[in-house]
């Protein structure tokens, strides 16, 4: 796998997201809170652009009429038929073990490290002072 | 067919209001007298269709046959089974009083009791509910002592969809007493049997309680009576098989994109399904070729679910085809014995009174 720099982190605040591509295949990077997520945007069901839906919580309940609520904005349904997705794991809540995306590991470094090192950002200028997104994939 | 087996839909008519009287208390016995009730029928089941009794099994006047005797001859004796389970089908749910429903329903139970249980050994019965929650509670309090009545009986169209939390404390009284809560084909005639109004015709009718039943058991699986009652069995009765494989694949496809309305379902509907739900095969509701059938059940992906039913006196069947056509020879044990006693813990007891 390469790395590639695929956006400077500012791009993607906190809760946004972002579709880029990398090694011939378009993946969304999620920033939660400052942790950066990459997912392949494609839903493992029928092909639907995970980018394109919303990002929810997860509810879970101790018994029929009770509701607990959390992680908000952890989650992200597919637009197509709302299968929910753990942005943290790739994995759907209903079926963890059979059904969910593939996930590619994700970074941000700075960008004094960028231009020392092998990697290449293609389609914009790296800036010493700034931090970048680098994926593997 | 072997000596074990357990039929588990017969159905003991009552010949009509005055047969009960003997089982109902002062006020109920003067009061419907009075009132002129002598016969109470529901449309779900017109005397004169031929679907209701079997040609063969009417009697001279074609009434529906009523008591132990013919119940031996036509069923029991002939086909051998070890037990029987009685359903009775006298409409306690079509009064809107409650308090008629619950004096005729335990006057019918204690009729079944009288009349069918201690004449034979071999038979066991649902105790038919009233309407009301508390008069169905108490209904199941009362004879659950006695372990020949092996379940709870209701309608698949009744006054409210039956995993609403307001049944909820049948559903415990049934679980607390190791009843499984069985769903008959009928109306209360609360509501039109479709969804979109009153149909015209008996074939309408009859063809809608598989609504009827899927509504029932999306109502059971949604609302979270399972979790809640984790050691509760619903079998439907004279429901049909056919529409079950279609029907929970669209439940459990539709759960998986709105799984966080009803979160506390922690696996998918066709699997709470499959472990908590039993139907009687008949009607079976499917082609007579041997190769649909193998499809069918394939479908259905479990061999726990299906019990063997003749379904006395309704008329599914000629002569002594008991089990549809192209059923497979080595399911029989299975429905016939295994999935029976599995089901109801009462028959694994001897349930002997």
């Amino acid at each position: 796998m390469a790395r590639h720099v695929v956006a400077p982190a500012a791009e993607i605040p906190p809760g946004g997201r972002k579709v880029v591509e990398a090694a011939g295949k378009r993946i969304v990077v999620f920033n939660l809170e400052g942790e950066f997520f990459a997912l392949l945007d494609r839903c493992p069901h029928q092909g639907g652009a995970l980018s394109g839906g919303i990002l929810c919580g997860l509810t879970q309940s101790e018994e029929p009429g009770t509701y607990r609520f959390s992680r908000s904005g952890e989650f992200i349904r597919c637009p197509w038929h709302q299968w929910e997705f753990d942005i943290r794991t790739g994995k759907s809540w209903f079926d963890p073990r059979r059904t969910k995306v593939r996930q590619f590991p994700v970074a941000v470094e700075e960008g004094a490290a960028l231009v020392e090192g092998p990697y290449q950002a293609e389609t914009f200028p790296v800036r010493v002072e700034d931090s970048y997104v680098v994926l593997e994939a | 067919m072997t000596t074990a087996a357990i039929d588990c839909d017969l159905h003991p008519a009552v010949p009509g209001v005055a047969t009960l009287l003997p089982y109902m208390d002062d006020y109920w016995r003067h009061t419907l007298v009075e009132r002129g009730i002598e016969v109470l029928e529901s449309s779900s089941y017109p005397p004169n269709a031929p679907s209701s009794v079997r040609a063969d099994w009417r009697g001279p006047k074609g009434g529906a046959p009523s008591t132990v005797a013919q119940l031996q001859a036509q069923a029991l004796d002939r086909w051998g089974a070890a037990a029987g389970i009685l359903n009775p089908m006298f409409p306690v749910q079509l009064p809107f009083s409650r308090d008629m429903s619950a004096a005729m329903a335990r006057a019918v139970n204690d009729w079944v009791r009288a009349e069918w249980l201690d004449r034979d050994a071999r038979l066991r019965a649902s105790i038919l509910l009233p309407n009301g929650v508390e008069e169905a509670v108490a209904e199941i309090e009362r004879l659950a002592p006695d372990i020949r009545f092996v379940q709870g009986m209701v309608l698949c169209m009744g006054e409210i969809p039956l995993g609403r939390r307001e049944w909820w404390p049948v559903h415990a009284a049934l679980e607390k007493h190791g009843l499984p809560l069985a769903i008959h084909a009928g109306s209360a005639w609360r509501h039109p049997p479709t969804s979109v109004g009153w149909p015209s015709w008996y074939v309408e009718e009859y063809t809608s309680n598989s609504y009827g039943f899927q509504a029932s058991l999306a109502s059971l699986v949604t609302e979270g009576v399972f979790q809640k009652h984790p050691g509760l069995k619903v079998v439907l009765v004279e429901s049909g098989v056919s529409w079950l494989p279609g029907f929970l694949w669209r439940l459990t496809k539709s759960w998986k994109g709105v799984r966080f309305e009803v979160p506390w379902l922690d696996r998918p509907p066709a699997e709470i399904v499959r472990d908590h739900v039993r139907m009687t095969i008949r009607p079976f509701d499917a082609p007579e070729d041997g190769e649909t059938v193998s499809r069918l059940l394939d479908h259905l992906r479990s061999d726990e679910m299906l019990l063997w039913a003749t379904d006395w006196p309704h008329a599914h069947f000629d002569g002594d085809a008991t089990v549809p056509p192209g059923f497979p020879e080595g399911l029989l044990p299975k429905i016939m014995v295994d999935n029976p006693r599995a089901t109801y813990a009462r028959l694994r007891e001897g349930g002997s009174a």
